[in-house]
């Protein structure tokens, strides 16, 4: 079959994009989802926070995915479930398979990639001992708590910081089970000052930081981890290690952006958010297929990928009006230096409009001047009181920006002077 | 005077704040707010501290859990309380969000946060 847009993925992302390009008269679209229900990870996510920006009020997950359901059912969006998508071509054929339909292509006009992350594994973490059972992912034991009504274990130890590792925490307590400490390998955590509050501090539940799991001991159900402080080199300082008794150790270790469909269709990405690299409207280095959402790099909140999915959902409209329009100039290439980690998007074609860089850095920076520099011209400063690796950043370049760049013919830098 | 050093819980933003309240507890000022919700949440937090709880809900025909809130915090002393009485809770689908389910849990409504049908396919 044929149609103008594939969408992969009906989370959070995927339903935006929908409707912003049907809004901006895409009429022959079609939403492929791989579970039950569209809403993606929204719906295991029960805990409130959610839409603050967006919607000017504290939703929870769910509530937030209903808002974006209603809209695509109110434009009679059709969303195929239980879909698989197996790969994604250079033409954009987009081949798929579920229970009713076997395998089956769409040929697209247009993609939008908008497929989420996924966790990081214990196997990406090289922590030494056995494998016995009782070893989750905090997403997963998520799903397992608030959607299927198993509490994975009562005994719990969590490994790392990040916010799903601070929610479980708080959750798995009020379900029942006794959580020891949240480890945290890095001084800091990954987590938002909130949710250490709310989730830790209110349950007296410690959180070690410069700390980690240095061995899992049990053979068929875990018994007990080994925790041990690391030095400034992050390694295990073995004098500190102490063993605590435990069935369950939850991984909060990171997300990963899932990309193995953007790779299969030889699209490049950026080593460092995982994800495609991108212009300004979301477009990848392949014409016509878009990505948005945590696919595209790690977002700390559901409101800004909604809002970077609603860009990718116009642009491929426009990109259907105009037949795959391409750039007439070549592009400002957009590098981060020092502190700054990455920026996204990470090329510029059009310079007429405003362009928000969203980027993070990768240590903590008090007191920064943020610089965008082309050459050794500096283009744009702006002061920031203090930046964390757990907060997603943004700075938005004017059309003046733009185009001075430009003129000058190089790269735009950003980085923290 | 007695001065606290509270972070903000109200947003994602989660901005330091400061409490300053007399000997006999009565707060005189919240600083370092950056909305005016955060100084209400600094006074509540000195003087009686409410959480707004998050849980789930059994559905009796359901393929998976309810999810819940209490339409307002309610004191946070009172959480585990709640969750055993959440937790003596069952519901028959469908369900709406916004249902509600218990009319007075410790001050607040106990409601539906999610729209449930019997089978996934009315999920919406």
């Amino acid at each position: 079959m044929k149609t103008d847009l594939v969408i992969i993925g009906a989370g959070p992302a995927g339903l935006a994009a929908a409707v912003a390009a049907y809004d901006n008269g895409v009429r022959d679209l079609l939403l492929l989802e791989r579970d039950t229900a569209p809403g993606g990870i929204l719906q295991q996510c029960i805990h409130n926070g959610f839409g603050l920006h967006r919607f000017g009020e504290e939703l929870t997950g769910p509530e937030y995915a209903a808002r974006d359901i209603r809209e695509a059912n109110a434009r009679n969006l059709p969303i195929l479930t239980e879909t698989m998508v197996l790969s994604v071509s250079p033409d954009r054929t987009v081949t798929a398979m579920n229970r009713e339909r076997g395998v089956f292509t769409v040929e697209a006009k247009a993609v939008i990639l908008a497929m989420g992350c996924r966790e990081r594994p214990r196997g990406a973490l090289n922590i030494p001992g056995a494998r016995p059972s009782g070893i989750y992912t905090a997403g997963t034991a998520q799903r397992f708590v608030n959607v299927q009504g198993y509490l994975p274990g009562k005994e719990v130890v969590i490994l790392g910081s990040g916010d799903i590792g601070l929610i479980m925490a708080r959750r798995m307590t009020l379900e029942g089970a006794h959580v020891h400490a949240v480890c945290e390998l890095m001084p800091y955590s990954g987590g938002l000052n909130r949710n250490i509050v709310q989730c830790l501090r209110d349950f007296d539940i410690p959180l070690l930081l410069s700390h980690t799991v240095s061995k899992i001991h049990g053979k068929t159900r875990l018994t007990g981890v080994s925790i041990a402080q690391v030095d400034e080199h992050l390694r295990v300082m073995p004098e500190t290690e102490q063993y605590i008794p435990c069935d369950t150790l939850l991984l909060s270790c990171g997300l990963l952006p899932e990309n193995e469909l953007t790779k299969g269709a030889g699209i490049p990405l950026d080593p460092i958010t995982g994800g495609a690299t991108v212009n300004e409207r979301r477009e990848t280095e392949l014409p016509g297929v878009f990505a948005c959402g945590n696919v595209l790099h790690v977002h700390d909140l559901v409101d800004f990928v909604s809002e970077e999915a609603q860009l990718a959902g116009m642009s491929a409209a426009e990109s259907i009006r105009s037949g795959g329009k391409t750039a007439k100039t070549p592009p400002i290439p957009v590098r981060a230096e020092g502190k700054v980690r990455y920026t996204v998007p990470q090329r510029i074609d059009e310079t007429e409009t405003p362009v928000r860089l969203f980027f993070r850095v990768g240590s903590v920076a008090d007191h920064a001047v943020l610089t965008v520099k082309c050459g050794e011209t500096v283009l744009a400063t702006k002061k920031k009181r203090r930046m964390t690796p757990g907060e997603m950043e943004s700075f938005e370049l004017s059309p003046a920006v733009l185009q001075a760049a430009r003129e000058l013919g190089a790269a735009l830098t950003i980085c923290v002077e | 005077m007695k001065t606290t050093e509270l972070t903000c819980i109200v947003c994602p933003v989660g901005c330091a704040l400061r409490v300053e309240q007399t000997d006999d507890g009565e707060v005189v000022s919240v600083a370092g707010n950056t909305c005016p919700r955060g100084a209400v949440y600094g006074k509540d937090e000195v003087l009686h501290p409410v959480r707004t709880l998050t849980t789930t809900v059994r559905v009796q025909n359901g393929e998976r859990l309810l999810p819940v809130k209490t339409d307002r915090p309610i004191p946070k002393e009172k959480l585990f309380a709640a969750m055993e009485k959440v937790n003596a809770l069952s519901v028959l689908a469908p369900v709406k969000i916004g249902d509600v389910l218990l009319p007075d849990l410790f001050g607040a409504k106990l409601v539906a946060a999610a729209n449930l049908g019997p089978s996934a396919k009315e999920n919406v």
